[in-house]
């Protein structure tokens, strides 16, 4: 261990000359440096004392000298071994060069009025950027399905099922949970007014209507807009779309049209298991908790729920499935080289998607009731 | 001007597998001190895995690495960790951490392991840049913006950070073109007499192997060969030596490195 014998590094003056002694070494650096700054700049200096040497004492001994005279060190310490002199050489080399980049010029008080407008323009043309890779999408879909030799059959159903088949049980589990909270809301305030038999209809409305779609894709948007950004994105750092585009592959019909009709016929059948599996929540609530039975259950549901309440619901599907899966694709398009904007846009891919998700929703939840559906 | 001779680092009858594949068996190699290693050997002998074990990135499944006499795998990890500061290592695309810019990522090893203040080791970081040859303007770059031959200076600058006795390099001048690759073997020939540190050179550059090795370590069939002085590798009887040194490529490398040795040339 060099460490442990080592002399502290020090610069000693005595009758016009500095002497540098002990060891200048990585662990005695901030110290010197202080010594160093105090000194203003000599000509020469004594090294027959030195210790240790590694570059940071080479680099204050040289800040010290300045690079001029170190690299004139032969003349004025003959005494000193070569590799030392070698070394104090190539760091005054390096030093030859101002070694401090040109500062960056500050911001102006307007700078802050500056960056708001450019975030809104960035944001006005990441809008922009979506409506055209939507369009993009759209008639790349237009191409290809005429041309059914083109259809990726086997990319698709993979898609599928790690977009549908596998999220089947969490979708389950979660709207299982949020059925039995929304019946045991519906109860506690339903049994003031003794019409605890309503739940029924608030948890069937509820899940038909909103809740199951709603769940359900939010969990894709979490779940699998995140991994087509993260795929895509290494993809692309990996420059493995550039080879696709560079043997005429076109990576729209390859990597985005699977993923996004994957998403578009996993998600409706995820929002319906959604839906059966709420108001199973729900009923498993009613049944151990209100007395109303399976049976009665089923007979409020058949008689007093039509069936628009169902589409209006599952109608939402598709358009949902498509955002989330465009917002994935694109996102993963837009990372850059590196690990942490494969990261960044990862989130961003899941904050758009849910924002967008849910104020699709709250139009559509609007343009449903002006329309009496 | 270095008293080379003594071995710093000790591999003896090392094995490394991976699973029912056996990379190593038996692999006996020294490192000594001020001296440029050079390691070649065929794509998948394991030159790599063989720099991995040396650095403690992989456990071996037999034998025993010295390293300034100690055993890595025996010290406690505090001690491991003092020994581990003392190596270099640039790894074959560089692994510059993409967060953080040039002057960031060779600082950071100067003030997590020297305890240096954020402006001293970010000076100290402009040193080593600037050591390994890149302008000051630079030092504020994102490793994305850099072209392959910064990468590798940059990467070699943060290896050189602390100030290692052990430099290892994997494959330092692969991706570089030729006046690129040139200027890199005579800055690490440069650094290396002006620091006096020990390099271990995986390459598959037979220019660098001419320039710059002091010795040269064959690994074939899952062990070292011959490691010794390029002369006496070279006339080693074996047939992949053969093909590699008296191949084209090889004596083409030979006949300019006996070239330009002779004026003492500084350029190639």
């Amino acid at each position: 261990m060099p460490d442990t014998a080592s002399r502290p590094g020090m610069l000693e003056q005595d009758a016009h000359r500095l002497s540098a002694v002990g060891d200048w070494t990585l662990p005695h650096y901030a110290r010197l440096r202080e010594a160093v700054a105090k000194v203003h700049e000599v000509e020469s200096i004594d090294l027959q004392r030195l210790g240790e040497l590694d570059t940071s004492g080479a680099a204050l001994l040289v800040d010290l000298l300045g690079p001029d005279s170190v690299r004139e060190i032969a003349q004025w310490a003959p005494n000193l071994p070569a590799e030392r002199q070698a070394l104090l050489k190539a760091v005054a080399d390096a030093n030859r060069n101002p070694l401090f980049a040109p500062p960056v010029p500050r911001g102006n008080p307007l700078a802050a009025l500056a960056g708001l407008g450019q975030v809104a323009e960035l944001l006005a043309r990441q809008q922009l950027r979506l409506v055209a890779f939507i369009g993009l999408t759209l008639s790349t879909l237009l191409k290809t399905l005429f041309t059914p030799w083109r259809w990726r059959i086997t990319s698709l159903s993979a898609h599928v099922q790690q977009t549908g088949l596998n999220a089947i049980p969490i979708v389950a589990l979660l709207t299982f949970l949020v059925g039995a909270v929304v019946a045991f809301l519906g109860a506690t305030v339903l049994r003031d007014f003794g019409a605890t038999i309503y739940t029924v209809n608030l948890v069937t409305y509820s899940f038909l209507r909103e809740f199951g779609i709603l769940l359900a894709a939010i969990l894709l948007a979490g779940r699998t807009a995140s991994a087509f950004t993260a795929q895509i994105g290494s993809m692309k750092a990996n420059e493995e779309l550039d080879a696709l585009r560079a043997q005429g592959l076109d990576p729209m019909e390859m990597l985005v049209l699977p993923r996004v009709l994957a998403m578009m016929i996993s998600l409706p059948i995820l929002a319906l298991i959604g839906m059966l599996s709420g108001m199973l929540g729900g009923a498993v609530v009613c049944a151990m908790a209100l007395d109303i039975t399976s049976t009665q259950f089923l007979t409020i549901l058949q008689r007093d729920i039509p069936l628009e309440h169902f589409l209006v619901g599952i109608g939402k599907a598709p358009l949902f499935a498509f955002v989330i899966a465009v917002i994935g694709c694109l996102e993963g398009f837009k990372a850059g080289a590196s690990a942490q904007s494969v990261g960044e846009h990862t989130t961003s891919s899941v904050v758009q998607s849910i924002f967008m998700v849910i104020l699709l929703d709250a139009l559509a939840a609007l343009f449903f009731m002006e329309m009496g559906w | 001007m270095n008293q080379t001779g003594e071995a710093i680092v000790e591999i003896r009858s090392l094995v490394n597998r991976f699973g029912d594949h056996v990379v190593h068996e038996g692999l006996d190699l020294d490192i000594r001190r001020g001296e440029i290693l050079g390691v070649v050997g065929g794509s998948g002998t394991g030159k790599s895995v063989l720099l991995r074990s040396i650095v403690g990135l992989k456990q071996p499944d037999g034998g025993s690495i010295r390293v300034f006499g100690k055993d890595l795998q025996r010290l406690p990890s505090a001690q491991r960790t003092q020994i581990e500061r003392r190596f270099g290592v640039l790894f074959q695309r560089g692994a510059l951490f993409s967060s953080l810019n040039l002057q960031e990522n060779v600082a950071l090893p100067l003030f997590e392991h020297a305890g240096l203040s954020r402006s001293d080791a970010e000076r100290l970081a402009r040193v080593k840049l600037a050591l390994a040859g890149l302008p000051p303007e630079a030092a504020r770059l994102n490793p994305a913006e850099l072209s392959g031959g910064m990468v590798k200076r940059a990467a070699l600058a943060r290896a050189l950070a602390l100030d290692p006795e052990v430099l290892f390099l994997d494959e330092p001048t692969a991706g570089l073109d030729p006046i690129g690759a040139a200027a890199f073997d005579r800055l690490i020939m440069t650094l290396r007499d002006a620091l006096g540190f020990s390099v271990f050179l995986v390459t598959h550059d037979l220019d660098t192997l001419y320039s710059s090795c002091d010795r040269v370590a064959v690994i074939a069939d899952k062990r070292v060969l011959v490691a010794d002085s390029l002369a006496t590798v070279e006339a080693t009887d074996d047939p992949w030596i053969r093909d590699y040194f008296h191949g084209p490529r090889g004596r083409a490398a030979s006949l300019a490195a006996r070239h330009h040795s002779s004026p003492q040339g500084e350029r190639r």
